[in-house]
């Protein structure tokens, strides 16, 4: 049993001037506010990775900078997946009694700290160096590959796929820290620039600067939200050697996580799901069970994933609006359920939800982490 | 490991996959023991260069400036003929399911398998 007590996100989008450092210790400053937590009181830090910031040894850098001195840090890598994998470490790091309360935290200056062709080729060389990068492949290329399964099996058409970013940019129009907020509409998204068929720039996350943090702690502090389930599922690294390119382990990984916390996916009131592209969103609803095979988009249209909906789905925009930082992405999935949980999402807050599913994945649907987080009984 | 078959991956025109002798498990990235049953006999083998298109996608931003110039481009994943899967560009008009051959052709600094449809 574990607690996340307190919660950090900065805004995301263009911050000008913002080192990686600057951006964790921004969201660990207001996580550690939000938990009523002193410094002194963080015996654990879990930090992910920055690729403005390549070190060995992250986690003890930013401890240095940010003023702690815990009993246990390191940090985790494992794409977009590592946000809630280092959460689950945390979850199972308290429960062992190794420490009382672990500070998560993530941040990059991913956007403004190097030229945009830099990104786009750091991110590409999770291909594999031999048999993949030589092509000239590029994250959304995967993924590409990925979607053009998917409309082959399940007859999905591009306008459906499309609704789930229009759903990501309504939904963070109500957010001020969202790095995209003007509403665009389906015919918007159909004709935005193709970048690797069938994903147009609509279909495709920002790059972002930003920062999130968490504390996970093994007491409730003032009001946490519970650690009920967590469980991973890891099949292949690069898509060339992917079982399928139409199951994947979020099925199975989702299954566990809500088997531990002993609840049925009937009784989830909130989905934080991981949303790198439209397709990614798509693919993780229907095989987690939210959605039925190829029927994400045409759900997100009929208004079932909005947040006065039956499921409602990243209110905060996802990685599609709100932005993408790298690590702090998918945390930012978690902080927003945090909110709502706790009634906290002041104009995108929905009925509040007893129980909340997140899952997020790395590389291209390679690793996946499902978390259930509930109400305190 | 032997290297008797041609790869493109060495600049050679030519597409190499490995099997397992133990039990018959067929890759594509060369390694020095099967990836199923751990066994060590593992042969390198000349592909046909015959396969199927198992998804595509066309890419309109290449990943570098050194690319840019070859955009757009075609990715496949191929089921090649022998059983085992792999990524390499295409060329002309492609689909789902087409049979197709490979040749190669030079691309950023090096060789790469293209395919093309099987003219039926």
């Amino acid at each position: 049993m574990s607690w996340i007590t307190g919660v950090g996100l900065t805004p995301f989008g263009r911050l000008e001037g913002r080192s990686t450092l600057d951006l964790m210790s921004e969201a660990a400053t207001e996580a550690l506010a939000s938990a009523g937590l002193e410094r002194r009181a963080i015996d654990g830090v879990i930090c992910g990775y920055s690729t403005t910031l390549p070190h060995l040894m992250l986690s003890t850098v930013f401890c240095e900078h940010f003023g702690l001195a815990p009993a246990y840090a390191h940090a985790v890598q494992l794409g977009g997946a590592t946000g809630f994998a280092m959460v689950m470490l945390a979850h199972l790091l308290v429960g062992a009694g190794a420490a009382e309360r672990i500070l998560v935290v993530a941040g990059e200056n991913r956007l403004t700290g190097q030229s945009r062709d830099s990104a786009v080729q750091t991110l590409a060389q999770v291909g594999h160096p031999v048999y993949e990068v030589p092509l000239g492949p590029t994250i959304p290329a995967y993924y590409g590959l990925v979607a053009s399964r998917y409309v082959h099996e399940h007859g999905a058409p591009p306008e459906d796929l499309a609704e789930l970013a229009v759903l990501m940019r309504a939904n963070a129009a109500r957010h001020p820290g969202a790095h995209l907020r003007e509403p665009v509409t389906a015919a918007e998204v159909l004709a935005s620039k193709p970048i690797a068929t069938p994903l147009r720039l609509l279909d495709c996350c920002p790059v972002s600067d930003g920062g999130a943090a968490v504390v996970v702690a093994r007491d409730p502090g003032r009001g946490g939200v519970r650690i009920t389930g967590a469980a991973q599922a890891h099949t292949h690294q690069h898509v060339s050697a992917a079982p399928s390119l139409t199951r994947f382990g979020a099925g199975d990984s989702s299954a566990r996580a809500l088997a531990q916390a002993g609840r049925t996916l009937g009784e989830i009131g909130y989905a934080g799901i991981y949303d790198s592209f439209t397709i990614t969103l798509a693919i993780l609803l229907e095989e987690i069970g939210l959605a039925p095979r190829g029927g994400a988009g045409r759900l997100a249209r009929e208004g079932h994933f909005a947040p006065g909906g039956p499921m409602p789905l990243n209110t905060h925009g996802g990685l599609l609006s709100y932005g993408h930082c790298g690590v702090g992405g998918a945390m930012a999935h978690l902080a927003e359920a945090w909110r709502q949980m706790r009634g906290e999402a002041g104009d995108r807050q929905g009925r509040v939800p007893a129980v909340a599913l997140l899952h997020g994945d790395g590389g291209v649907l390679s690793s996946h982490v499902s978390l259930v987080l509930e109400q305190a009984a | 490991m032997s290297h008797a078959a041609a790869d493109w991956t060495r600049g050679e025109p030519g597409l190499a996959y490995q099997e397992c002798r133990a039990c018959g498990q067929r890759w594509t990235f060369a390694r020095r023991f099967c990836p199923a049953c751990g066994a060590t006999e593992v042969e390198t083998r000349a592909a046909s260069g015959r396969g199927t298109v198992h998804a595509l996608t066309t890419v309109a931003r290449a990943p570098s400036a050194a690319l840019r110039p070859h955009a757009p481009y075609t990715i496949l994943l191929v089921d090649a003929a022998e059983g085992y899967r792999l990524m390499a560009h295409g060329e002309g008009d492609l689909a789902i399911g087409d049979p197709v051959t490979a040749h190669f052709a030079p691309f950023g600094e090096g060789l790469i398998p293209v395919f093309r449809k099987d003219v039926p």
